[in-house]
């Protein structure tokens, strides 16, 4: 009879845990007082820990703005390093509250996942690169070429398209992480590899002799990269969302993480609203009010950001492109806060 | 005298009540047992498609036939990137199959030959032997796999220096290349005559060993057996004049095209699982061999056997009896191990299934569960063999 008693009880407990999946995300974040991200882990510019474990990147500094946010600290966070291929589950699992990993926005991830995306923090698309010594110059001359390629990707698919729409043959070498991806294109298994741009130019410089190898200048596909929350919290996925239109808003009015303090008195209403100094706009999120003074003064706007990890101020220096504000010819465009 | 019939005892005692009878309280426990397991196994069941269907994620297995879009680089049925994912999931299946079979052909014969040598009265051979069965097998196979693939890439030249292999052949770090044979209709003979070979082989075997046992006189049956099943095809090629095209390599603007292509990934899984699980079954043959008796070998010395067939005649029958349940475990382990191929790049079912088609469709409990479902058939299958030709050569009891 005890074990019927106990089996019972089993069966009660996983019946509870089906309804407690959809709990309140926001409030078990500040329960447990820190905020799982899961980050890339491998891929310089966007999520890569150093020697002493301190992670940097485009897409770690959003995870950091979110706890910024929420807990004042941009260091309540941890990162959890996720593969391409193991992702998805580990959001849908509740293994990470957020997905900020250089995650394509597809329609079938959208909407058969039960996952969604918030917004947009880096626009990319898919190159290749290739050794200078093959003397290509074009996409289009990589007919019958051995192309290495990490598993789970959107990548995995556009160079299968790319290459069937232009009738050409392909070998496809797919391996289950960048990291052995790159490896293998090193050791000359692979005429070409191919990934994001941005993620070309970090791979370029993990390369034995970076000067024997080029990019070429075909963007096969548009890779909109964005951060990825679980279905069904509709009050966690508003907060993912602002807080990358908080940065990009504040690159906007010149607020910076320099002079956020004294933008605080400033007059404009614009500066006014997002800083928290007229209306009750955080509170809205279910934040502080001064939501967004806390994600510039510790983290900054979206161009510090972006020329800390990925512009000038990196060894990738990639150009703003497709990733300056909308008004300087860019698509990063932020809805207002009003 | 009188007192034998005194006393009587009842012979059969009265029934106990239902509820105190051990069979029937036995059966009722299994029951209960039973329904509480199914019950458990529905509530998982329903909890779990309840969950997917509240996230909002697809399920069911509509996605067997819509297209895949991914490139396979080893397949060996035709497929391209317009094929369905149930295409790609045998595509990966066969590519397991072929790495787990050939891997289990050529681990045993090196483990046999390697558990033999460590017995071996020659100290070199037998201390090489020990040294090879305890470096191998006690070191994780992954780090194994990933030296033998860095090993052949980093070792093999790159494409523009291809070794020729005389016959048309390429190697290089892309790969094996051999020209590929294409046999032409006329050529059917030639298979006719294979087949007819085989037949009369095994037939003329059964009679030599019949006529052995009557008589005592041997047959060359090796020689034999060899003429029919090789000499004999080939003749019959040779009478039709050849009637086989060879279609050979050609080195391309990057790579080679054409003939039969053995990928660097296949031969570095192969290599890395063979060496791997020899170390094993070297051991699991020592122990069979050293589990027959001293006097066997003795009285086989005595009865003027030589060394050579005392091993073949006497020896290996009966520690055979001793190897195959063992052995049967290491082929399930190389199976299985086969999905480490994940790490190198080798297209297995792993890799395609529960990898890249998994990511695209999302649908981690269904693939999870095919997958599986396919290696447990797989083991399952294997063991049976293997259960069978245990029984086949277990003692005889007369």
């Amino acid at each position: 009879m005890k074990r019927v008693v106990f089996s019972v009880a089993v069966a009660a407990i996983l019946a509870a845990a089906a309804s407690a999946a959809s709990a309140q995300t926001l409030n078990t974040i500040k329960t447990r007082g820190s905020l799982n991200c899961g980050a890339n882990g491998t891929l310089a510019g966007f999520g890569l820990p150093d020697s002493q474990g301190r992670w940097t990147g485009l897409d770690v500094d959003l995870c950091k703005a979110i706890a910024a946010a929420i807990f004042n600290d941009p260091s309540k966070v941890k990162f959890v390093p996720l593969t391409a291929k193991d992702r998805f589950t580990a959001l849908q699992s509740g293994e990470v509250d957020v997905l900020a990993r250089n995650t394509t926005w597809t329609s079938s991830r959208d909407t058969s996942l039960g996952l969604n995306f918030t917004a947009v923090n880096y626009y990319d698309g898919q190159g290749f690169l290739v050794r200078k010594s093959l003397k290509v110059n074009s996409a289009l001359e990589l007919n019958d070429a051995a192309v290495c390629v990490q598993q789970g990707t959107t990548t995995e698919l556009n160079l299968a398209d790319y290459f069937r729409a232009n009738k050409m043959k392909l070998k496809t070498v797919t391996f289950a992480t960048a990291d052995e991806a790159i490896k293998a294109y090193d050791a000359s298994r692979c005429d070409a590899y191919t990934t994001d741009v941005s993620g070309l130019a970090g791979e370029r410089l993990r390369l034995a002799n970076s000067d024997d190898h080029i990019v070429l200048p075909e963007v096969i596909s548009k890779e909109p990269l964005g951060t990825v929350v679980r279905h069904g919290d509709d009050q966690w996925f508003d907060i993912v969302k602002w807080t990358h239109y908080a940065m990009v808003n504040a690159e906007e009015l010149g607020i910076t993480k320099a002079n956020v303090d004294d933008q605080g008195k400033s007059d404009n209403p614009d500066v006014k609203r997002l800083l928290g100094t007229e209306g009750k706009h955080g509170e809205a999120l279910g934040l502080p009010n001064d939501w967004a003074v806390r994600i510039v003064k510790h983290v900054g706007n979206y161009g510090e950001v972006f020329e800390r990890n990925v512009g000038q101020g990196s060894p990738l220096k990639i150009p703003r492109g497709l990733n300056a504000l909308w008004n300087k010819g860019g698509l990063q465009y932020a809805p207002p806060v009003r | 005298m009188s007192t034998l019939g005194s006393g009587a005892v009842p012979t059969t005692r009265p029934k106990p009540p239902l509820l105190y009878n051990p069979k029937v309280r036995g059966i009722a426990y299994q029951v209960v047992l039973c329904a509480v397991i199914a019950l458990l196994a529905w509530a998982a069941v329903d909890n779990a498609a309840d969950n997917l269907a509240r996230a909002k994620i697809a399920s069911g297995f509509g996605f067997w036939d819509t297209t895949a879009g991914f490139d396979i680089s080893q397949t060996l049925i035709a497929y391209t990137t317009t094929s369905s994912y149930g295409r790609a999931f045998w595509v990966g299946l066969l590519n397991t199959l072929l790495v787990a079979g050939l891997g289990i052909v050529f681990a045993t014969i090196l483990g046999f030959i390697i558990g033999i040598a460590r017995l071996s009265k020659n100290w070199l051979v037998a201390k090489l032997a020990g040294g090879y069965v305890e470096i191998i097998r006690n070191l994780p196979l992954l780090l194994q796999l990933l030296f033998w693939y860095n090993a052949v890439l980093k070792a093999l030249p790159g494409i523009r220096e291809s070794i020729a292999i005389p016959g048309g052949g390429f190697l290089n770090n892309r790969g094996l290349f051999l020209p590929e044979p294409v046999f032409l209709p006329a050529s059917r003979a030639a298979v006719i005559a294979l087949a007819v070979g085989i037949v009369v082989a095994i037939g003329y075997r059964i009679w030599a060993k019949r006529r052995q046992m009557r008589t005592g006189q041997l047959a060359p049956v090796g020689w034999v057996a060899l003429g029919l099943v090789i000499v004999l095809p080939l003749g019959v090629l040779a009478l039709s004049g050849f009637p086989v095209q060879f279609n050979y390599p050609e080195s391309g603007r990057f790579n080679i095209r054409g003939g039969m292509e053995v990928l660097p990934e296949f031969m570095a899984l192969l290599f890395g699982l063979v060496v791997y699980t020899a170390a094993f079954i070297a051991e699991v043959v020592r122990a069979g061999i050293s589990a027959v008796p001293r006097g066997q070998t003795e009285a086989a010395y005595s009865l003027g056997l030589r060394p050579g067939l005392t091993l073949r005649l006497v020896v290996v029958p009966q520690a055979m009896r001793v190897i195959v349940p063992p052995l049967t475990n290491q082929y399930l382990n190389l199976t299985k191990n086969s999905t480490l191929a994940v790490a190198i790049g080798y297209p297995d079912l792993v890799q395609i299934f529960a990898g890249t088609v998994l990511n695209q469709t999302g649908q981690a409990v269904e693939v999870i569960a095919i997958t599986m479902a396919v290696y447990l058939v797989i083991s399952l299958v294997t063991s049976g063999l293997m259960n069978l030709y245990n029984r086949r050569i277990a003692i005889v009891e007369r």
